[in-house]
């Protein structure tokens, strides 16, 4: 796939006299092409996530923790140390990696069914020992790579192949907010939820996780920005009518926002 | 003593686990550890291999760099081990059967990832909660695997404090050769008893990060990549091809056992860990009556002896195997000496009970006489 684009661009050669370069692949990106599915976000945030690493300088010393699910091959795109690690094990993974080695920068990119559920416990402990480690998580509310189950971040009433009659709260408790929860633990230095349905709030997210790797490099503790995102495939819908969807019912269900900023507590 | 003095007298070695000590086994093997150059420990407490993890918890806090994090679970902590040492750390975590039970996940991982690492299971009776008495039912779940997948992990069987401490240390330079995880299989009666080591004798390793490894300082070179994941099935098979090759060579390299009186035995007694002390005493014994009775002790468990084995029951009228489980190691025994049948004997203890003399000895008179003996006669069914 880098190839074919390699082979395109030589084909194409960049006008030189007169021009410059003013917008760009981020370095911290390669050439491949995203795979994710029409109406998914994972690559804006991923996007977000390079141009952030490009502008803070750090993508030498980047290591990141690849979850399971639909970004498990995240580390086709960064063009930086990667690590796949086991189904919500993650921030743990991270742990042994920023203590061994306290230079690097360490992103923990998940989603939800990893970070919220199966990993339920690997993040809340990770978060309040104020781990040096930045969480992105990405809620879409559903599992993604499975084919469309109930994840604890659906909404209620959410019909998901595994709540095929709608999240029944009776049965499956109501949605879980994480930032909400992260942020009442001590070792949390930030934590903020943002949307990636529209430009505006892409522009959030991207400020935010600049904001959370600059925590890091100072060595505040604990960051994690959570991401509303929308799977149009699992929630058949249009990527127009996905989006819409995040910013109208996910919105009313998640607040965006900063829950806890270490700096603003002074 | 003026400051000065002080000063020059100051041992920077201060922290180097050495000399001639009295110790309890999980503390031999971290003393080992850390000169093997482990700078690195993860893990939970669970009896009996409490005595690790605290030895650590205060150990590696003045081994320069060192690191000690109890983690949350036994998940959590092989994960962590999985982050330092593809980090490029050597980095070990300890733990008992149920708790090694929660760490296979990780521990499949580690495997296909081809990572470095040292994990010890203080084995106790399970299966469930069981006891924390002695047992060795963890025998399958280290040699045959484990956890999900077609992998295998270096299994060292010590049998006293001093051998804790020097597998300790061969663990991690196996592990390393290899990058294949590698496990001390031990028990309760290893793990807790006290004996003479002599740490001086464990050579000191000033371990470096290897090139594969992830981390900063990565200016000129590509990004390095630790997985388990080759979604294409042509791909992973040329990756399972790689690994099995590596078995290999690995099984026809690194081979351990010690043999003990086996030269004109008529009887070979194959014991591992604890039990082969037991055994051995037993052996001795009965020598000096003019009994022609051997021992083999397999040091790796995996890779294991099968070709001495198998050359040695060529030699004697009968083979009897001691565990302390329904039997496991035995079905290993049952396939060295496939080819060249020799009446198979099993004697176990069962329920954490150990072996005393005569639960060795009564059944080996009885063998010797017998090679026949229908009480111990054992075969797969």
């Amino acid at each position: 796939m880098s190839d074919a684009i390699n082979e395109l661009r030589a084909e194409v050669p960049l006008p030189q006299e007169g021009f410059e370069v003013v917008y760009q692949r981020p370095h911290s990106l390669n050439d491949t092409q995203f795979t994710y599915c029409p109406g998914c976000q994972h690559g804006q945030v991923h996007l977000c996530i390079a141009e952030a690493i490009d502008e803070l300088e750090i993508k030498d010393r980047m290591i990141g923790m690849a979850p399971v699910g639909c970004s498990v091959f995240a580390y086709w795109f960064f063009d930086f140390d990667f690590i796949s690690c086991p189904h919500g094990r993650a921030p743990a993974v991270a742990t042994g990696i920023k203590r061994a080695d306290p230079e690097a920068i360490v992103l923990s990119y998940q989603g939800d069914g990893d970070l919220a559920s199966i990993g339920a416990a690997e993040i809340v402990h990770a978060a309040n020992r104020g781990e040096q480690i930045t969480v992105v998580f990405i809620n879409n509310a559903i599992y993604g790579m499975t084919g469309g189950q109930m994840a604890p971040t659906s909404l209620e009433g959410m019909v998901t192949s595994t709540s095929p009659r709608g999240r029944d709260v009776s049965i499956a408790g109501k949605p879980i907010h994480v930032v909400e929860m992260l942020s009442t633990l001590s070792g949390v230095a930030y934590a903020e939820r943002t949307t990636a349905h529209d430009p505006k709030g892409l522009i959030k997210t991207k400020k935010a996780i600049k904001k959370a790797f600059e925590y890091q490099m100072e060595g505040l503790g604990f960051t994690i920005v959570e991401v509303l995102c929308g799977c149009a495939i699992n929630t058949r819908r249009t990527p127009k009518d996905s989006a819409a969807w995040v910013g109208e019912e996910m919105n009313k269900v998640f607040q965006v926002g900063v829950f806890k900023d270490i700096k603003e507590e002074g | 003593m003026s400051q000065m003095t002080a000063e020059a007298m100051k041992d920077d070695l201060a922290w180097l686990p050495k000399g001639r000590q009295l110790m309890k086994g999980n503390h031999a093997v971290c003393a080992g550890a850390i000169r093997a150059g482990c700078t690195a420990y993860f893990g939970y407490p669970i009896t009996p291999q409490n005595e690790a993890i605290e030895y650590m918890s205060g150990a590696l806090l003045d081994v320069p760099n060192g690191i000690f994090l109890q983690g949350e679970s036994e998940v959590a902590s092989i994960n962590m081990v999985m982050g330092a040492a593809a980090a490029g750390r050597r980095v070990m975590t300890s733990s008992s059967s149920p708790g090694i039970s929660l760490k296979q996940e990780g521990i499949s991982y580690i495997a296909m990832m081809e990572l470095p690492m040292l994990v010890m299971n203080v084995v106790r009776c399970g299966p469930g909660l069981g006891n924390i008495a002695p047992h060795q039912g963890d025998y399958f779940q280290a040699v045959k695997g484990g956890g999900h997948g077609d992998y295998r992990l270096i299994t060292l069987a010590p049998a006293s404090v001093h051998e804790m401490a020097e597998h300790a240390h061969l663990g991690f330079e196996l592990a390393c050769k290899w990058r294949n995880p590698a496990m001390i299989l031990t028990d309760g009666v290893i793990g807790q008893m006290m004996e003479p080591v002599d740490l001086d004798a464990i050579p000191v390793v000033d371990w470096k990060k290897p090139d594969w490894a992830m981390g900063v300082n990565r200016t000129g070179r590509k990004p390095n990549l630790v997985t388990s994941i080759w979604l294409d099935p042509e791909d992973m098979a040329q990756k399972h091809l790689e690994i099995i090759d590596k078995y290999e060579r690995l099984k026809a390299a690194e081979v351990r056992f010690e043999e003990y009186m086996c030269d004109d035995a008529e009887v070979l007694c194959v014991a591992y860990g604890s039990v082969s002390r037991a055994v051995m005493g037993t052996v001795r014994k009965l020598r000096e009556e003019g009994m022609k009775i051997g021992l083999l002790r397999p040091i790796t468990l995996w890779p294991y002896p099968y070709a001495t084995l198998r050359e040695l029951a060529k030699k004697v009228k009968s083979v009897v195997t001691y565990e302390m489980s329904w039997g496991q190691m035995i079905e290993d025994v049952a396939l060295a000496t496939r080819l060249n049948p020799v009446p198979l004997h099993f004697v176990p203890r069962h329920g954490g009970l150990t072996f005393n003399p005569n639960d060795v000895e009564t059944p080996l008179r009885a063998i010797y006489a017998n090679p026949q003996n229908s009480d111990t006669l054992w075969e797969i069914s």
